[in-house]
């Protein structure tokens, strides 16, 4: 596969999605936030990290750095794109995605290994697993609470568009197992073409050795899969 | 020269985690009457026009563009005449 990653001013998890699709064997390369051309990707990544030092809002002031009209142009073509983070802070931010993330409900950074559940197998990115299983992915995040109004809250349920939810180890959801508030334990949702997803926790952290969890890498091999088999 | 003072607010159906604990502590410093405090964003600009609704149109645009996130947050601001 062909990956681009952007990397915005203050992005500091391109590196790591890079490196992950790398050891993978795939054709990886970095696209400055200043550049014009993706370098057709098969998946584009908009990494974690600090755009624009969170000003005003996290991934408001992306929207102005000139690669992102040709985001728009590769989601208008039907593109993949995998927003982790702060990438689903600035898909939401750009309207590519519904809904805006918050501030976490404690008010405070959470850095800690989670468990998400997979709500839905019909996207590229849970191609082929299990709905139910819980996926052990770290976050890092002081705004990821997700919020939508009640109106878009039910065209997510109705469509099918919420991909991961928060939960415990045994794929069970509640209110403890919620680390920031996020309306309805979500975690991940995807377009309506299914093509696009943001999620706040990391899989590329998660992508076996060193790492304590080797879960990412479920998400990164449904990906290919989808890709060698729909794509 | 016209100033503008935005201010940019949580919509009410969105809970204000913030405000919730500013509410807290100020219970806890012995404010007890103290209810529903909501945390917000105040923005200042300066607008080279003379015209107040052209200015009204500029700041209304710039605030549906950038400084107001519409799922959550609404905005009001003010305009008014500053130096010559």
């Amino acid at each position: 596969m062909r990956i681009s990653v952007i990397t915005f001013p203050g992005s500091n998890c391109d590196a790591d999605a890079l490196e992950v699709f790398a050891r993978r064997g795939h054709e990886a390369h970095s696209i400055w936030h200043k550049d014009t051309d993706l370098q057709n990707p098969d998946l584009l990544i908009l990494p974690g990290g600090f755009s624009y030092g969170d000003y005003l809002r996290c991934g408001a002031l992306a929207r102005f750095s000139p690669i992102i009209a040709e985001v728009y142009r590769h989601a208008q073509k039907g593109g993949m794109i995998l927003g982790i983070c702060n990438g689903f802070q600035i898909l939401t931010e750009l309207g590519l995605l519904p809904g805006a993330l918050m501030m976490n409900k404690s008010l405070r950074f959470i850095c800690q290994h989670q468990f998400i559940r997979v709500e839905s197998t019909n996207s590229p990115f849970t191609y082929g697993l299990k709905t139910g299983i819980a996926l052990d992915i770290p976050i890092a995040h002081k705004e990821g609470n997700y919020f939508i109004s009640q109106q878009g809250l039910e065209s997510l349920q109705d469509n099918d568009q919420i991909i991961f939810r928060y939960c415990d180890a045994h794929g069970h959801l509640s209110p403890g197992s919620n680390p920031n508030g996020a309306l309805d334990n979500i975690a991940g949702i995807c377009s309506d073409n299914r093509r696009i997803l943001g999620m706040m926790p990391h899989p590329e952290r998660a992508a076996g050795e060193p790492m304590q969890s080797a879960d990412g890498l479920m998400i990164i091999n449904a990906v290919e899969n989808y890709f060698e088999n729909q794509a | 020269m016209l100033k503008a003072r935005i201010f940019v607010q949580l919509k009410p159906s969105v809970l204000d985690p913030q405000g919730k604990a500013v509410t807290n502590s100020l219970h806890s410093l012995g404010y007890t009457s103290v209810t529903d405090t909501r945390v917000s964003k105040y923005i200042e600009m300066n607008l080279c026009e003379t015209d107040e609704a052209k200015a009204a149109e500029i700041v209304n645009s710039i605030c549906d563009k950038l400084l107001a996130n519409p799922n959550t947050e609404h905005y009001e601001y003010s305009i008014e005449k500053v130096g010559d």
